[in-house]
């Protein structure tokens, strides 16, 4: 399916794509065809820099189970570290 | 046949004169008279899967042209960064898409041998894309392959810009051959029933067929929703269909 939904963030912080680190400026999040993974739906992450290009994009296709894990890790991470450096 | 054929990359106008990128496959004995087709390419954008789609129809006798729909979006980026950038963007407005498939039937038409019928196919979002031109713009036949958003809304609070495109059902220009899956969410069933329904009403020739134990996508021969009977079957009708409306 096309599910067409499409969440936006602006997001601060560097990825590494094809052609080396470079500042992100956004991500987009959604749950639709991936272009490579062997899977008929996954969670889609493009953590990009539109001022870079098109091709500064740094790209993930999860399947539903493991974006979930990763989120739980995410804020499992984010917990278990010193609230002064998080805030 | 001999499905010999010839395929490369043109500029031609889009919507509003702008110059796009478009997939071009002729069959080498292309100057016989001929009909076209326009194929509309998927979300994941103007891929190496879609051309060889476009070269099948080359192949099987028709001219075939396939314009990159992000190309304003991301001139010269490979089609998986090129559909990102777009789907940012809000995807692909429909009055662009229009103008972009009249441009693409424009230069199919003044092509040597062309027969002047020209007829459009869309995958995915492309399905409704199709159905869209062939409403907005003069057609010979369209094929819709599991077009969302025909007939139902998506949820509000979506950022692309898709909207509902049944009211334009009245202006259908051609026949209509739709082909689903049985177990798609996106189109569901009840709406390719809706839709259908809607152009019986009308008296809009349309012939849709819903595939036990398809869902979404099952031409994709490179996704696991591959599903070859259904493809094939799909296929099928496709040639029995642009045979009967397009051919010369």
């Amino acid at each position: 399916m096309c599910t067409y939904q499409t969440e936006q963030i602006g997001v601060e912080g560097s990825g590494k794509g094809a052609s080396g680190w470079f500042a992100l400026t956004e991500a987009t999040v959604y749950f639709d065809h991936p272009v490579h993974a062997m899977a008929e739906h996954t969670l889609n992450i493009d953590f990009r820099n539109p001022g870079r290009g098109p091709a500064a994009r740094v790209a993930v296709e999860l399947t539903a189970a493991s974006a979930r894990e990763l989120a739980r890790a995410i804020e499992a991470a984010l917990a278990a570290a010193p609230a002064a450096l998080v805030d | 046949m001999s499905e010999a054929l010839t395929a490369k990359t043109v500029m031609i106008p889009g919507d509003g004169g702008d110059e796009i990128e478009a997939y071009l496959a002729v069959p080498d004995d292309g100057e016989t008279a001929h009909g076209s087709v326009v194929v509309i390419h998927h979300m994941p954008g103007y891929d190496s899967p879609t051309k060889e789609i476009t070269r099948r129809f080359a192949a099987a006798g028709y001219a075939a042209l396939m314009p990159n729909l992000y190309y304003r979006d991301a001139p010269g980026a490979s089609p998986d960064d090129a559909a990102a950038t777009a789907r940012a963007q809000g995807g692909v407005p429909d009055d662009r898409l229009v103008g972009d498939v009249a441009g693409a039937a424009d230069y199919l038409r003044a092509l040597p041998g062309s027969n002047g019928k020209v007829g459009v196919i869309g995958y995915c979002s492309g399905g409704r894309q199709s159905f869209l031109a062939a409403c907005r713009l003069q057609l010979d036949a369209a094929v819709d392959c599991y077009g969302a958003c025909v007939v139902t809304a998506p949820p509000s609070g979506f950022p692309l810009q898709v909207e509902p495109v049944v009211g334009l059902a009245k202006d259908l220009s051609c026949p209509l051959l739709g082909l689903f899956g049985a177990d798609d969410q996106y189109p569901p069933p009840a709406e390719t029933a809706e839709l259908s329904r809607v152009l019986t009403d009308l008296g809009k020739p349309h012939d849709f067929h819903t595939y036990e134990g398809a869902g979404h996508a099952f031409f994709a021969v490179n996704r696991p929703a591959y599903r070859p009977e259904a493809a094939n079957d799909g296929w099928q009708r496709i040639w029995d269909f642009y045979g009967q409306h397009l051919a010369s």
